[in-house]
């Protein structure tokens, strides 16, 4: 007789060994590293809560502390690898095997313990993809995750950071696995309920409220008048061209240097009401010019931000908050947002080949993906209709015959050297030796080249939905590719023959004055200056603060 | 530090009596540009102190570029660099170039 009912009754079975540590919902903080030690398996598969802004760090610590005797080779699933714990896992055998998306300052120790064959990286993943694969065929046994406080029967409240913890719960808790929360504090009533409690089996009270990074946060006092520049071409030559009005930008000065132009470079054009008003965004303060002058007109945000709290609360009709009034985040559903409801993705990377293949990965440091491949990726299932998804379309088509439909802008915007020289363009990714190092099927590509539209440099705006070869398409991004030397093998009357046609345009072309990219251009030269945006109501960390 | 030092013919002996022009700071990742008439028989020179040493060749494509675009005569142009990047390079040359060219003679 086939028995149905073993992921049930296994899960029965570890319930009944963690009673032997605690008969409670509530675990005090020192009985944890027992009681994962009664409740995992070796061999299973784990997800331990963390991205790339909070973090399950306590629960990260007592998975590291465990007896590697009791508890071994665990399957890791996870969407970041950032804090030492989590290589302290493969370091002690605990761990074996890793599914994730992005690894964070680690990725170089990753990149060694890859070579000694500690750790066995199964994929590297855009986040809904592993989320996808959570419900599929990496649906965890145990979840370790993490929350701002839980009430007595273990009702979780997230806070603005809920980020990934309703879908690490959703695929744990509903195929009989356990669901493991800490929480900073354990308190007698919630100010809302982000996880029913029915879906968490403990909880504990963490000794130290749990890490959260700034990750969006961009100083604009670092900004300088290339990225000012690049800035004005993009909203110039792309977004008013195209009447950009639903976006998500990728994290990095390049685009913070285009969140402060729209009150004043972009207003000078007229385009306010024009472009920008819809985003799917982390809270970046850098955006707060932007909302305080009236373009964006709603953010719906993957996570918070450190410090935005108070802002974001006295903003509901800009962001999306619950009836406590803090913010809600969700990052299953922003990336479902971004791939599916915008119209353009705009993000910086750190390598492009001359087909726009482009790549982080270099060949020390495992770094993951995050978000970018999703986001920048031409939505094919889409079918609703916007003006600039409908002339992208038009423009990559070109004379085509056949069914018409439109397309997703992908946007690569960077400088054509990086610091210490290091060319952008190159003729090979270093994702390819990558490839070989570690024996995997594929080069790690972070955005495809036949998925990006335009790439915008210091020196112009490559239009690639306008070429029609791939040696136009490498003649257009030679034409932009500056001084490196994919840039220096041009052929000039090609780059001509282009600009002509309007697949590549200089700044000139588009009309600027390159003496206007000055500093004076943005909205907010420094911190300070942003948290006088907000009214005193952003809050910005101690290390943004210099006054 | 490395100093280079380039030469170019001109297309015209005019000769005008602008005031010199500076534009930039000299930190790191930035650069200063000076530009002043001189009487180079409708030549011009630019000179370049860098702190980053070994990129003369593209030094030369990015001084050769500046110079195709402008129409130069009997101008002395000096760059002293922090390891600037290309790209701030020729802003920084174009935007001193048009401060220059937009002074009264």
């Amino acid at each position: 007789m086939k028995k149905w009912q073993t992921q049930v009754e296994n899960r029965r079975a570890r319930l009944q060994r963690a009673s032997d540590i605690c008969g409670e919902k509530v675990v005090p903080a020192d009985r944890m590293r027992s009681l994962l030690e009664n409740v995992i398996e070796p061999g299973d598969r784990v997800c331990l809560e963390g991205n790339n802004q909070k973090q399950a760090d306590f629960l990260a610590r007592c998975l590291a502390q465990v007896d590697p005797a009791r508890v071994h080779g665990l399957h890791m699933v996870q969407s970041v690898i950032g804090l030492p714990e989590h290589i302290e896992l493969f370091e002690r055998g605990i761990a074996n095997k890793v599914d994730f998306s992005y690894s964070g300052p680690v990725g170089t120790r990753m990149a060694q313990l890859v070579a000694d064959g500690k750790i066995q990286i199964g994929a590297i993943h855009t986040y809904l993809e592993l989320f996808g694969r959570y419900f599929i065929d990496l649906t965890p046994r145990v979840a370790l995750i993490v929350a701002h406080s839980a009430d007595r029967q273990g009702n979780l409240y997230t806070g603005p950071n809920t980020e990934d913890t309703p879908t690490i719960v959703e695929a744990t808790a509903f195929k009989s696995g356990i669901v493991i929360a800490q929480v900073n504090q354990v308190v007698d009533i919630l100010p809302r309920v982000d996880i029913p409690a029915d879906w968490v089996d403990f909880v504990t009270e963490a000794p130290t409220p749990h890490f959260i990074e700034p990750l969006f946060t961009r100083d604009p006092a670092q900004i300088g008048e290339v990225k000012i520049l690049m800035a004005m071409m993009v909203i110039k030559g792309i977004y008013a061209e195209y009447g950009i009005n639903r976006l998500n930008h990728g994290v990095g000065f390049d685009t913070a240097a285009i969140e402060l132009l729209l009150p004043t470079y972009a207003e000078s054009l007229g385009l306010k009401g024009q472009i920008c008003r819809h985003w799917m965004l982390n809270p970046h303060p850098t955006l707060i010019p932007a909302i305080e002058s009236g373009f964006a007109e709603s953010v719906y945000s993957p996570g918070s931000e450190l410090g935005m709290e108070d802002y974001v609360r006295a903003r509901p009709d800009i962001f999306f908050t619950g009836i406590d009034g803090s913010q809600r985040t969700n990052r299953a559903f922003s990336h479902a947002a971004g791939h599916y409801a915008c119209d353009l993705f705009i993000g910086s990377t750190l390598q492009v080949d001359l087909d726009g293949n482009s790549s982080t990965v270099t060949l020390d440091r495992i770094a993951g993906f995050g978000g970018a491949p999703n986001l920048g990726a031409d939505a094919r299932g889409r079918r609703h209709c916007q003006a600039a998804w409908l002339k992208a379309g038009r423009e990559s088509r070109g004379q085509a015959k056949g069914m018409p439909r439109g397309r997703k802008l992908v946007v690569q915007m960077v400088e054509t050297f990086r610091e210490q020289m290091q060319p952008t363009f190159v003729e090979r990714l270093d994702a390819w030796e990558f490839m070989e190092n570690l024996g995997m099927e594929l080069p790690p590509v972070m955005i495809y080249g036949d998925d990006v539209s335009h790439i915008v440099t210091e020196e112009g705006i490559a239009n690639l939905l306008l070429c029609r070869t791939e040696e136009e398409r490498n003649d257009a991004i030679r034409g932009v590719a500056g001084y490196t030397l994919v840039g220096r093998e041009r052929s000039r009357s090609a780059v001509e023959n282009l600009r002509d046609r309007g697949i590549i345009r200089r700044p000139e072309d588009l009309g600027i004055d390159k003496r206007m990219a000055t500093r004076d251009l943005l909205a907010a030269r420094s911190v300070k200056e942003l948290v006088r945006w907000s009214g005193g109501l952003y809050q910005p960390p101690k290390r943004f603060r210099n006054w | 530090m490395e100093h280079l030092q380039f030469q170019f013919p001109g297309s015209s002996d005019r000769q005008q009596d602008k005031p010199a022009v500076l534009v930039g700071v000299v930190s790191s990742g930035n650069l200063e540009v000076l530009i002043e008439m001189a009487a180079l028989g409708g030549g011009s020179q630019i000179h370049v102190s860098t702190k980053a040493s070994g990129f003369a060749e593209i030094w030369e494509a990015v001084i050769t570029d500046f110079a195709t675009r402008h129409d130069l005569a009997n101008l002395m142009i000096s760059i002293n660099d922090g390891g600037s990047t290309p790209a701030v390079v020729s802003l920084r040359l174009d935007q001193a170039m048009q401060e220059f060219l937009g002074m009264p003679s």
